[in-house]
C-alpha cells in the first residue's frame, strides 16, 4: 500500500530541471524541431497517436520530444493532454473503402481487383544498416508510373461474400449505443466494439505478443491476411447547427482484415471468419496483431473452447493498456516506507517465532524431520 | 469527397468548399481571404475553440461502429453583415485557420460572392490534386505481380 509522503520539494524541482538539461543533450548538437520528429520519426509519432488515442501529429511529436523518445511516457503525456479538452461529439463512421490507398496487399489473392501496391514498406528489405543515411546523403527520387484514376479497390472480404464463404461484418443496429471505455468503465462480458477500442489503444508489444501466442497454438486460429490497406480517409462530423456531415480533414489509417478458418458449429455452417484491426497512421504491425486478437477474443461468440490467454477478454483488456500497466508497475518506485516498515516488523516477529519453535523441539525429532 | 467528383447539390458544393478549407494551409486561407477582400462587419458567433471528436470506424470496415480514438478539432463560427453564418470544423488546433475558414463559409453563402470564393480556393484544389496525383504515381510504381512457383521446380 502506498502512503502519502511530503517533503523533497527542492530535490524534485531540481530533478526536473536536471531532466530538462539532460533531455536537451549536448548543446553543440542542433535541437530537434517538432516538424523533424513528425516527418522523420513518423512511425513513432503514429504509434504514440494510436496508443495515446489522439490523432494530432504535432502534439504526438511534442510528447515524444518531451519524453526523450520514451514511447510509453509519450503516450502518457498525450492521454493527459486529451483530458484537458472538451469533446464535441463523435465522427460519422470512417469509410475505409474510400481510402486514398498508398499500400494495399493481400496474402490470400494474388490477382485481386485493383491490384496490390506495396507502397513505402520495410518488407523485402535486407535489414542491413544503411550507412548512406548515417552520412546524410539524400535518397534517390521515388519511381513513378502512370496511375489509373479512381481504380476501384473492393475489400477482399467482399470477394468471398457472394458465396457466403466468409462471414459478413456485424450489421449496424440503428440507435444502438457504441461502447466507449473513456466514458464507461469496462464491464464483462464486453461487446466487440469496446474490445476493438481497447485493442486500438492497447500497447503494441502486448497485443503483438498475444497475437503471436495464437499463432503458436495458444488459441489457434490459423489466420491469413485477407487484406492490409493504408492511406488517407476523410473524417466527417455532423455538427448540430448544420445537420450535414462536415469534412474535418483527412487522417492516415492502416487497416487489416484477417481471415480465419472456422469449422462451423451447430448453428453455423463452416465458413471463413474475420478479425479486424485498425490503427492511426502507419501502425501496420499493430493493426495485424489487433486483428489476430480481435478474432481470438470471439471464441465465446463462435462457440470455441476458450483456454488461452488471448481468448480471455478480461485478461486481455485489463492488461493491454500501457498507461494502466506502467502506472501500477512504476508506482512501486514511490516511497513505500511505512508499508515496508510494517512488513519488516512482521518478518522479524515470524523469525522470532520460528527460532523459538526450533529451540523447543528436541534434537532427535529435528533429525527425524530432516 | 473523392478528388475529381463534381458536386451537384448546393449542400455538396458547400461541403466541397469546406473540404478545401479543411485541407488548406494557413497561408493559403489568408491569401484566399485577401483575394475576396470582404470589408463588411464580421461578428463572432463562437470564438475559435479546440476540442475532441471521437473518430468512429466500422467493424470489418463496413459493419457496426466502434470508437477508434479521438482527434483534435478546432471549430469557429462567424456572422457577416448580410446575416449569413459561417462555420468551420477542422482537424488540428489552429484557431486563426478555423476563423478564416468560417468567414469564407459565410461569404460562400452570399450568391454574388460565391463564384469569387470558389475561384480563390482553386489554387488549393490544384495543389491537393497535384499532390494526390504525384502520390498515386509513386504508389503505382510499387504495383506488384506475384507469381506462384510450382513446388519442386526451384
Amino acid at each position: 500500500m502506498y502512503v502519502a509522503v511530503k517533503g523533497g520539494e527542492a530535490a524534485i524541482a531540481n530533478a526536473h530541471r536536471l531532466l530538462a538539461h539532460v533531455r536537451r543533450g549536448d548543446p553543440a548538437v542542433p535541437e530537434l524541431g517538432l516538424e523533424q520528429i513528425a516527418e522523420q520519426l513518423a512511425l513513432a509519432v503514429d504509434r504514440v497517436m494510436t496508443e495515446g488515442s489522439l490523432y494530432d501529429r504535432e502534439l504526438a511529436a511534442l510528447a515524444l520530444k518531451q519524453a526523450r523518445g520514451d514511447l510509453v511516457e509519450a503516450v502518457f503525456l498525450l492521454r493527459a493532454c486529451r483530458t484537458t479538452l472538451p469533446r464535441f461529439g463523435h465522427s460519422a463512421p470512417l469509410d475505409t473503402g474510400r481510402m486514398a490507398v498508398r499500400r494495399r496487399i493481400s496474402a490470400t489473392y494474388k490477382d485481386l481487383p485493383g491490384g496490390q501496391v506495396l507502397g513505402p514498406t520495410f518488407d523485402y528489405t535486407h535489414r542491413l544498416l544503411d550507412f548512406t543515411l548515417a552520412a546524410g546523403l539524400p535518397p534517390p527520387p521515388p519511381a513513378e508510373a502512370p496511375a489509373e484514376p479512381d481504380a476501384p479497390m473492393p475489400r477482399v472480404t467482399d470477394l468471398l461474400a457472394d458465396e457466403s464463404l466468409i462471414e459478413p461484418s456485424p450489421p449496424e443496429q440503428p440507435g444502438a449505443p457504441v461502447g466507449d471505455l473513456t466514458r464507461e468503465p469496462v464491464s464483462y462480458p464486453t461487446g466487440r466494439d469496446t474490445r476493438l477500442q481497447a485493442l486500438a489503444r492497447g500497447d503494441e508489444g502486448f497485443v503483438l505478443a498475444l497475437g503471436y501466442s495464437t499463432q503458436r497454438g495458444y488459441g489457434r486460429t490459423h489466420p491469413f491476411v485477407g487484406e492490409i490497406r493504408a492511406g488517407a480517409v476523410m473524417l466527417e462530423f455532423v455538427p448540430e447547427e448544420l445537420g450535414f456531415p462536415v469534412p474535418l480533414g483527412r487522417i492516415a489509417l492502416t487497416e487489416c482484415q484477417m481471415v480465419t478458418q472456422f469449422k462451423g458449429s451447430g448453428e453455423r455452417p463452416p465458413q471463413f471468419t474475420r478479425g479486424y484491426g485498425l490503427a492511426f497512421g502507419g501502425c501496420e504491425r499493430k493493426a495485424m496483431a489487433m486483428a489476430l486478437v480481435d478474432r481470438s477474443l470471439r471464441a465465446r461468440e463462435l462457440g470455441e473452447e476458450a483456454t488461452a490467454p488471448a481468448q480471455d477478454e478480461e485478461f486481455v483488456l485489463a492488461h493491454c493498456d500501457s498507461l494502466q500497466a506502467t502506472g501500477f508497475v512504476e508506482h512501486l518506485k514511490l516511497p513505500h516506507h511505512v508499508d515496508f516498515q510494517a512488513e519488516l516488523e512482521l518478518v522479524r516477529r515470524l523469525r522470532a517465532e520460528h527460532a523459538a519453535r526450533q529451540a523447543a523441539t528436541p534434537p532427535m525429532l529435528q533429525e527425524a524431520a530432516e | 469527397m473523392p478528388v475529381g467528383t463534381v458536386p451537384t447539390t448546393p449542400q455538396e458544393q458547400r461541403r466541397a468548399a469546406m473540404a478545401l478549407c479543411a485541407e488548406a494551409k494557413p497561408e493559403e486561407l489568408r491569401a484566399a481571404l485577401d483575394a475576396v477582400a470582404y470589408r463588411g462587419a464580421v461578428e463572432t458567433l463562437r470564438p475559435a475553440e479546440t476540442g475532441l471528436v471521437m473518430a468512429r470506424a466500422r467493424i470489418g470496415g463496413d459493419g457496426s461502429p466502434f470508437n477508434l480514438g479521438e482527434a483534435t478539432v478546432t471549430r469557429a463560427a462567424v456572422r457577416i453583415a448580410s446575416g449569413e453564418a459561417g462555420f468551420a470544423w477542422h482537424l488540428g488546433r489552429d484557431a486563426a485557420r478555423a476563423e478564416a475558414a468560417a468567414l469564407l463559409d459565410a461569404l460562400w453563402q452570399v450568391p454574388t460572392l460565391r463564384p469569387t470564393v470558389e475561384a480563390v480556393l482553386v489554387p488549393v484544389a490544384q495543389r491537393l490534386e497535384a499532390e494526390a496525383a504525384r502520390e498515386a504515381r509513386h504508389t503505382a510504381a510499387t504495383r506488384v505481380e506475384f507469381f506462384t512457383m510450382v513446388r519442386g521446380e526451384g
